[in-house]
């Protein structure tokens, strides 16, 4: 199953995050490359939140580099308080890499991160933007990578649902039988 | 939210003062204004900014963000007491729009034989209305709120005009609910809902968020914010973050001459009026008059019957759910197309049931996933085999007066302007638990004709209220036996109305709000008349 811009946009649609950069998608798909230069967040938290969506997003997923960045840069647009969440978190789990492994989070692979995110309790910690790291992670990175994905249709399909709560995906599809293929 | 440092000084003396700008309140300042009166409208609560909708939303889905209409604190402090705890800062917002912030919006007219209880059945009260004198008042209604719905429920009572707007169409799971209702001989029917099927009265169609409580992004569910802005734009003053400490009557105590509210800054103002209309809900009506006692009135204002605060009711919670072999498609929407009053004008059970075809039963996956301790393909698995397959069928039952339960005030316990806080006592009585039980019955029976494997039922000991505060200052015409006369005025004082659900002397089993906002237009008309 391939992640689009497209459909981190429509995951932004519900977020009400930068709105003026999902219009831009949405009109012409061909000035999305414009997107991750307007929105400031630093080259190496992206990466890691791609890391980290490589490890809490399904194997199925492809093209999570492109979705994930144009949907933080969007989400943090005009956001300063979550632009600096996101960031902060990012950085403190690549400290942890660095400290407990000696290099940078991106180049763990897959199943170091996981057992990492897990041994700082990321996954049965309470989401908290105010508490300690690992609820901050759970807040800022985990939270936030898992709404975008399951908040989109095209994360809501692989699970039954094309029109997932908290996506305006118009009044019809409660009235089908089925799930609509792919549109 | 809105500019703490706005003006919060009172207007010169006004034709109107309204205190409570929920769907009560607001429409009936939309209303006077209209006509050419001066209001002044106060709420205890801020604005908030149509613009944060869509972060509101996302603070609903994602768990670790505070709630989103400041319910709760030291401002909403409360007690309980009695048989059941009653968790009243789940049960209503304070800021301009009211609990419509929050609210469902399924919106449907009172039953005939609601307003006859005593005289049918010997039960509860009769309301000093009927049905026709109100019916054109919920035509009326019907386009303040821009109800969407279709003239299909063969037990609803006559109507001669169209709904404004056309109905929801089924979901499907009603089709597969709609289908075993047939089989034992229960027609379902559609909702009315407050809610835009097409545009309406400047705000968009419903778009599915799916999000509908507590909060709608699209501006498609109504809010009394509409009414407030209608009540702005003919000439009428809103104050927010202004609650009201108490009103003051004159000397010969027949007259309130001003209510006294404070701001942010802890100052008191005083705004006089001509005419005040109480319109802080069942709960916040009753401790207002009771904050306002005098010498003249050294038990509460407007209570020389001594029943304010006395019959307190709400609508008790039925229900059962579980899954089929069949995929449901749940969770699109956040509101219901279709339910049941096939078992409501009769005598078994007497207290009225309606029931609810609910289009939000089970796990959704985006919060699910948000919750889990899992992620990955794990998690994903996990989603799967919750989301598809669920339904529920819910309902509300009817609760008799009873004047034990009550709202008093909690002397022992202050708010953050030191005044005592609510106490509600409320308990379920024998026939609201056999009615309850009944329903269970028959909502079991829809759920096995389905074959279904039932999860959950919530029968009369998990019960709880729907968030419909009734009855506490309740209408008739003996001054003896109720607090205000028929056309919503107290009996006690002659420039004082009361709006909203405390004048229902009987509550049925339908959500209040349309006939709140239909004793409102009546309301402004013979207030309009008397100023
Ligand atoms: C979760 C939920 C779901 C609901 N769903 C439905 C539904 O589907 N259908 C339905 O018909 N009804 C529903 N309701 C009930 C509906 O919201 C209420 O019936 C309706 O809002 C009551 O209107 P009101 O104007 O009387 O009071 P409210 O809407 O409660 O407004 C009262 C206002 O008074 C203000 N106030 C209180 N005290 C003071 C004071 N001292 N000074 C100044 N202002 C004050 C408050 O700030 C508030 O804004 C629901 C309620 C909840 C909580
Ligand atoms: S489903 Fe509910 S929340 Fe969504 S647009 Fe419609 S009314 Fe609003």
């Amino acid at each position: 199953m391939d992640l689009t811009r497209r459909d981190a946009v429509a995951a932004l649609a519900a977020t009400g995050g930068a709105v003026a950069v999902g219009r831009t998608l949405l009109d012409d798909d061909q000035s999305a490359d414009a997107t991750a230069a307007d929105a400031d967040v630093p080259e190496d938290a992206l990466a890691t939140l791609v890391a980290v969506a490589e490890v809490v997003y399904p194997d199925a997923a492809t093209g999570v580099d492109d979705f994930v960045e144009t949907y933080v840069s969007g989400r943090v647009a005009d956001d300063d308080e979550r632009r600096a969440g996101v960031v902060d978190a990012a950085a403190e789990l690549d400290a942890t890499a660095r400290d407990w492994f000696d290099t940078p989070l991106t180049e763990l692979d897959p199943g170091t991160l996981d057992g990492m995110l897990r041994d700082l309790r990321v996954d049965a910690s309470d989401p908290d933007p105010n508490g300690g790291i690992p609820g901050r992670v759970r807040f800022y990175v985990v939270n936030e990578l898992l709404y975008a994905f399951y908040a989109s249709p095209t994360g809501g399909r692989l699970v039954g649902i094309e029109n997932p709560i908290g996506h305006p995906g118009g009044t019809e599809s409660y009235r089908r039988a089925g799930m609509e293929d792919h549109g | 939210m809105a500019d703490a440092a706005a003006d919060r000084t009172p207007a010169p003396r006004a034709d109107a003062c309204v205190v409570g700008a929920g769907p009560a309140g607001a429409i009936v300042a939309a209303r006077l204004a209209e006509a050419g009166h001066d209001v002044v409208v106060l709420d205890a609560g801020p604005r908030f900014d149509l613009a944060d909708r869509e972060e509101q939303l996302d603070a609903h889905l994602r768990p670790g963000v505070e709630g989103l209409w400041g319910m709760g604190g030291e401002r909403d402090a409360y007690a309980t007491e009695g048989p059941r705890d009653y968790p009243l800062n789940a049960a209503r917002v304070k800021g301009v729009g009211g609990s419509t912030l929050h609210w469902q919006g399924m919106v449907m007219r009172l039953h005939e034989r609601d307003f006859a209880m005593r005289s049918r059945h010997g039960v509860g009260a009769d309301w000093p209305l009927d049905y026709a004198d109100l019916r054109p008042h919920y035509a009326e209604a019907e386009r303040e709120l821009g109800v969407a719905g279709a003239d299909d429920n063969p037990f609803a009572p006559p109507r001669e005009e169209p709904f404004p707007l056309p109905a929801f169409p089924p979901s499907h799971s009603d089709a597969i609910f709609a289908e075993a209702c047939e089989s034992l001989g229960l027609p379902t029917h559609s909702v009315p809902n407050a809610r835009n099927s097409e545009p309406y009265d400047g705000a968009s169609a419903c778009v599915g968020y799916g999000t509908c409580k507590p909060v709608c992004p699209s501006g498609a569910k109504y809010t009394a914010e509409r009414h407030v802005a209608r009540a702005e734009a003919a000439g009428a003053r809103v104050i927010d973050r202004a609650p009201v400490q108490r009103l003051v009557h004159d000397d010969a105590g027949e007259r309130v001459e001003a209510a006294v509210y404070a701001t942010p800054d802890g100052t008191e103002h005083r705004q006089d009026a001509r005419a005040v209309v109480l319109a802080c809900g069942g709960v916040e009506n009753v401790r207002l008059l009771l904050l306002s006692a005098s010498e003249s009135y050294p038990d509460g204002l407007a209570n020389s019957s001594g029943l304010v605060g006395r019959y307190f009711m709400d609508h008790c919670f039925a229900g059962a759910g579980g899954r089929i072999d069949r995929e449901t498609r749940q969770n699109h929407v956040g509101f219901n197309t279709t339910e049941c009053h096939a078992l409501y004008d009769g005598t078994d059970p007497l207290p009225g049931v309606k029931l609810e075809f609910l289009n939000y039963a089970g796990p959704s996956p985006v919060t699910q996933a948000l919750d889990a301790d899992d992620w990955g393909d794990a998690l994903l698995e996990s989603l799967r085999e919750s989301y598809g397959t669920h339904l529920a069928v819910g309902g509300l039952v009817e609760q008799f007066p009873d004047a034990e339960n009550r709202i008093t005030l909690d002397r022992s316990t202050t708010d953050d302007h030191g005044n005592p806080v609510p106490e509600v006592r409320w308990s379920i009585g024998q026939r609201t638990r056999a009615a309850i039980e009944r329903a269970n019955e028959v909502q079991v029976a829809i759920l096995e004709e389905l074959d279904a494997e039932i999860d959950w039922v919530v029968g009369p000991d998990a019960t709880g209220p729907a968030f419909h505060h009734m009855g506490t200052t309740r209408m008739g015409t003996d001054p003896a036996e109720s607090v205000v006369a028929p056309d919503c005025r107290t009996h006690d004082l002659d420039n004082l109305w009361i709006a909203g659900s405390s004048v229902f002397p009987t509550g049925g089993a339908m959500n209040p709000t349309l006939t709140i906002a239909a004793l409102s237009c009546r309301l402004a008309d013979r207030l309009d008349g008397w100023l």
